[in-house]
């Protein structure tokens, strides 16, 4: 057994110090387990269903295969830090999943929020066929996806609307 | 991590590399192109990469997620050395070489001598992957895969093919059909000598592609196992090295 390890992470803009754990901890354990932050969700512990996902410097990853201890110095972001203008208003993303009714059980749910966000700032209009590859990695046992794909155009739309509106 | 999680592994110490920025240089130049350990699935695809090596783009978006994409690194797919590996029957086409570094210096290894069976490598136990380096190459290339679904998917077949026009060579790397990734060597040869270089479109006929794939089929080394069974290998390898080379030659 290794020697217990303690490290200092920067989750949602605040540093956490992790105290006594043991080195082959995933990040979405310590998340849920240590800082207690339960949004990112523990299902496959595979990379396999995407509901662990969050952000590490900006990059989309599961947070069941970063080892936490290699974190430190990365800036990690949650569904947790996911708001609208600092506060605790929704994000477009998670608005446009209430309206279209993309909820069913929510438990894929913070992790698809955190996908299409990723999605939504590299393509700003993308095809069904671009959503639908971004999404892959995300399951849902509920909804057949029907209403998770239109939730997506619906966060799209507005994000065009809202450019176009800018832009005037 | 998979083995961490589910307690198949319980490491007492880990080396963590991806703050090493070396690792994840990349440069594309007229001696070819260079890639470090670190660069990322998603990284392969970007302009740049994608347009040097562009089956080696192909081949990384077919694995797994964009989560997994922006995690998982060429370095790790090589050392992983799994015959499934999405970007080796690329590199094999490609003839490229691995840069290793251990506690002794450094060295170069041709990529078909890297792997030494089913996720085993020549690797010494000090030993890390520092690069891949890839030879020029002016051609179309192609990356195919089979498995039971479009993404997240492990491949059950996968076949690279790169066409040099240069040098009128034809390299074919097959995955999931055999211990390592293979090359298909008569294919190749057999390829080589019926394209017509000066046309390729018109060349691609039932004799070529034909004569191709069943030289391709007859070069895999397919195994029954809880993925498929060697006989549905040895047929999607055939139908895929067929669709490749139309496509490598409908380019012109």
């Amino acid at each position: 057994m290794a020697d217990p390890l303690s490290y200092r992470i920067r989750v949602n803009g605040q540093s956490h110090d992790v105290c006594d754990a043991w080195i082959g901890e995933s990040l979405l354990f310590v998340l849920r387990e240590r800082l207690g932050l339960s949004g990112a969700k523990n299902a496959c512990e595979q990379g396999e269903c995407g509901s662990c996902s969050v952000f590490v410097d900006g990059q989309l990853v599961c947070s069941c295969l970063v080892l936490a201890a290699t974190v430190p110095g990365a800036e990690v972001v949650t569904i947790e830090g996911l708001t609208a203008g600092g506060g605790t208003a929704l994000t477009d993303v998670q608005q446009a999943f209430l309206d279209e009714g993309a909820v069913q059980c929510g438990f894929c749910t913070p992790g698809l929020v955190m996908t299409v966000h990723d999605l939504l700032e590299r393509d700003t209009l993308p095809s069904e066929l671009a959503v639908r590859e971004a999404l892959a990695g995300n399951l849902c046992r509920c909804t057949g996806y029907g209403r998770i794909l239109a939730a997506v155009a619906r966060a799209a739309s507005g994000r065009a609307g809202t450019n176009r509106d800018s832009a005037r | 991590m998979v083995d961490v999680n589910f307690a198949r592994r319980r490491p007492s110490s880990v080396i963590a590399l991806h703050n090493v920025g070396e690792l994840r240089e990349r440069s594309v130049g007229d001696v070819g192109v260079t890639i470090g350990a670190g660069v990322t699935y998603t990284e392969l695809q970007d302009r740049e990469l994608a347009t040097a090596v562009p089956a080696l783009a192909q081949a990384a978006r077919t694995v797994g997620s964009p989560q997994i994409r922006n995690a998982g690194t060429i370095g790790g797919n090589i050392g992983t050395a799994s015959p499934a590996g999405d970007t080796l029957p690329v590199l094999v086409a490609l003839d490229a070489v691995v840069d290793v570094q251990g506690v002794g210096g450094t060295r170069e290894v041709p990529i078909d001598e890297l792997f030494t069976g089913p996720k085993r490598t020549a690797l010494a136990a000090h030993e890390v992957i520092t690069a891949v380096r890839v030879p020029p190459c002016r051609g179309p290339q192609e990356f195919l895969k089979v498995g039971t679904r479009n993404a997240m998917i492990i491949a059950t077949v996968s076949v690279a093919l790169v066409l040099d026009r240069d040098a009128r060579t034809v390299r074919v790397g097959l995955g999931a059909v055999g211990p390592v990734a293979l090359r298909a060597v008569e294919a190749e040869r057999f390829a080589e000598a019926t394209i017509d270089w000066d046309d390729p479109v018109r060349s691609a006929d039932a004799t070529l592609l034909t004569g191709f794939a069943d030289r391709v089929a007859d070069a895999a080394r397919p195994i029954d196992d809880h993925r498929s069974t060697a006989g549905y290998r040895r047929h999607a390898v055939q139908i895929l090295a067929r669709r490749a080379l139309q496509r490598a030659c409908s380019h012109g």
